[in-house]
């Protein structure tokens, strides 16, 4: 039997090593109108039962690790909910390409 | 500083939006209204739950037991949110808040979260080095106060009730509330009397 994988996912960051000696920086920048039209999208598609946050966060969790940390906050947000849309057939692919 | 998003983004966002409204899933109207909603929330609800709490121990009571109904007898929105957890700060216990798997947040009762609450940089170092963190804040606990860092989820979201400060005996809550900022609620930074 092989030793399980214990290299924490990639979204785990509690701890993580490599922004060890990134300050946080004081940004207050609140979300633009992209983002804010992200979040309501988001909050009207979970009132209507079609997604939920933990859906969410999979969809999130699910983005490959360059582009993870490439994108914007909002930007993988939107990735996600275009995914879960997508995933449970209430858009067509063809309709977001 | 937060990148603007790039131009396939807006597109993407743009045609899911149509795909959603040509079902009937969504109308731009209902989400103008959502936003607007979002808009409002902000922490100076937060900071009047904390004035109230200090100055009226059924309340204190009620904020402990019932997150949820303690938020919205003062004005907030919290209809399908997940439950609001207090964290009450005491000489010997300091708290911070966290979202390490994401950015899980308040947002009904705080509104959106502040850009460095969803960095890496936060997300993985407030559990690993606390005081080093605070101290980009200018904030400074002393040894003898334990911190402790809590994970907000996505099923369970916190904020901290700090310690009214020395100098505001005989305060109203009103004048209370003033001192409380954001940042206190989250736990980086600590209500100061002028």
């Amino acid at each position: 039997m092989s030793e399980p994988d214990r290299t924490p996912a990639l979204h785990d960051l509690g701890g993580a090593e490599r922004f060890r000696c990134t300050p946080v920086e004081p940004d207050e920048a609140p979300p633009d109108a992209f983002g804010k039209r992200v979040d309501a999208l988001r909050q009207l598609l979970a009132q209507q039962g079609l997604m939920t946050v933990d859906e969410l966060r999979r969809g999130i969790e699910s983005i490959p690790e360059d582009e993870y940390f490439a994108l914007g906050y909002y930007e993988r947000w939107l990735r996600s909910v275009a995914m879960l849309m997508v995933e449970k057939g209430i858009v067509a692919e063809a309709d977001l390409a | 500083m937060a990148a603007p998003p790039r131009p396939e983004s807006i597109a993407l966002l743009d045609k899911l939006v149509a795909a959603l409204s040509a079902k009937g899933i969504v109308t731009e109207a209902q989400i103008a209204a959502r936003q607007a909603i979002t808009d409002k929330a902000s922490p100076e609800i937060g900071a009047r739950m904390v004035a109230r709490a200090w100055t009226d121990p059924d309340y204190f009571d009620l904020l402990l037991r019932d997150g949820h109904a303690a938020a919205e007898e003062m004005g907030a929105t919290m209809a399908g949110a997940p439950p609001l957890g207090v964290l009450v700060n005491t000489p010997t216990r300091h708290h911070l808040v966290v979202c390490t798997l994401c950015s899980c947040y308040p947002r009904a009762l705080l509104g959106y979260p502040p850009h460095w609450y969803k960095s890496f940089a936060y997300r993985s170092r407030a559990v690993r080095e606390p005081r080093a963190v605070l101290a980009e804040w200018g904030t400074s606990i002393p040894d003898s106060v334990e911190i402790r860092v809590v994970d907000s989820t996505a099923d369970f979201r916190w904020m901290v009730l700090p310690l009214r400060p020395a100098g505001t005996e005989g305060w109203d809550a009103p004048r209370l509330a003033g001192l409380v900022t954001r940042d206190a609620l989250v736990g980086v930074a600590l209500p100061k009397a002028a």
